[in-house]
């Protein structure tokens, strides 16, 4: 039997930015732009279209936009494909924008499903010591 | 769907029942009676962690005659260093990047 609450993960990063929703959303949907800051890419901002991320370490993201409203939400899959199963990640990452007084609250909202996560744990071999030391690294980065 | 975070540490704040996760880590399966035999509670309050515990994905429990058998589930923790807590640190460090470029660009 499976977990569910377990299957499904998500990571929420947001920001605060001194700068209106407007100009945000040009450095999120104008490839030459995504590329100063994410990765290389040939992005368009039409609903269906495909495209990948390409990383500076070779690695190739498979991408298709969901939800394009124009300044606001911003949607599209983020699929990692390895010959190991392990390391396969499906995911939707969603940008989400709103003006606030000072500029722009950003929320990134990636959500997935890693089907085998065997070597994050290493199975039953990791000892609860161990688990803390990483739980430690985990909340710093996570909140 | 409450957050998986939510429900670990809910659940692993109780020092008993984490007492309780942690034998099962270390020492393998075990039967509820082994298990309140050590613990400083009655059967009934370890058979009711054990059920909080297996809710939360910790715990597996198989039945073998009269008896039920529990072990722990280190799966279960994956919520806590899985991926996301990669991808967060990834993040982080790109919105830093999409600050500095917004610094850059024309109004």
């Amino acid at each position: 039997m499976t977990n569910t609450a377990t299957e499904t993960r998500s990571v929420v990063v947001e920001r605060e930015i001194p700068y209106p929703p407007e100009k945000i959303w040009r450095a999120l949907t104008q490839p030459h732009l995504i590329e100063e800051w994410l990765m290389k890419n040939d992005f368009k901002p039409v609903v269906g279209h495909r495209f990948n991320l390409r990383g500076d370490w070779g690695g190739v993201l498979d991408c298709e936009v969901l939800v394009v409203e124009t300044n606001r939400t911003l949607s599209y899959t983020w699929n990692f494909t390895h010959d190991d199963a392990a390391y396969n990640l499906k995911s939707i990452v969603t940008f989400t924008l709103t003006p606030t007084r000072a500029g722009t609250h950003l929320r990134m909202e990636q959500s997935g499903f890693r089907p085998d996560q065997k070597q994050a744990y290493g199975g039953a071999k990791v000892g609860w010591q161990q688990f803390f030391a990483k739980l430690d690294q985990v909340l710093a980065r996570t909140y | 769907m409450p957050n998986a975070h939510d429900v670990l540490f809910r659940t692993l704040g109780d020092p008993t029942r984490r007492a309780i996760f942690e034998r099962l880590c270390r020492e393998g399966e075990k039967t509820v009676a082994a298990l309140t035999a050590r613990a400083k509670v009655s059967q009934p309050a370890v058979s009711k962690h054990l059920g909080v515990l297996k809710q939360a994905g910790l715990v597996r429990n198989r039945h073998e005659g009269r008896q039920t058998h529990y072990s722990a589930q280190l799966g279960g923790l994956a919520p806590l260093i899985d991926w996301t807590s990669q991808m967060a640190g990834f993040w982080q460090s790109r919105f830093d990047h999409l600050e500095d470029l917004l610094k850059r660009m024309d109004q």
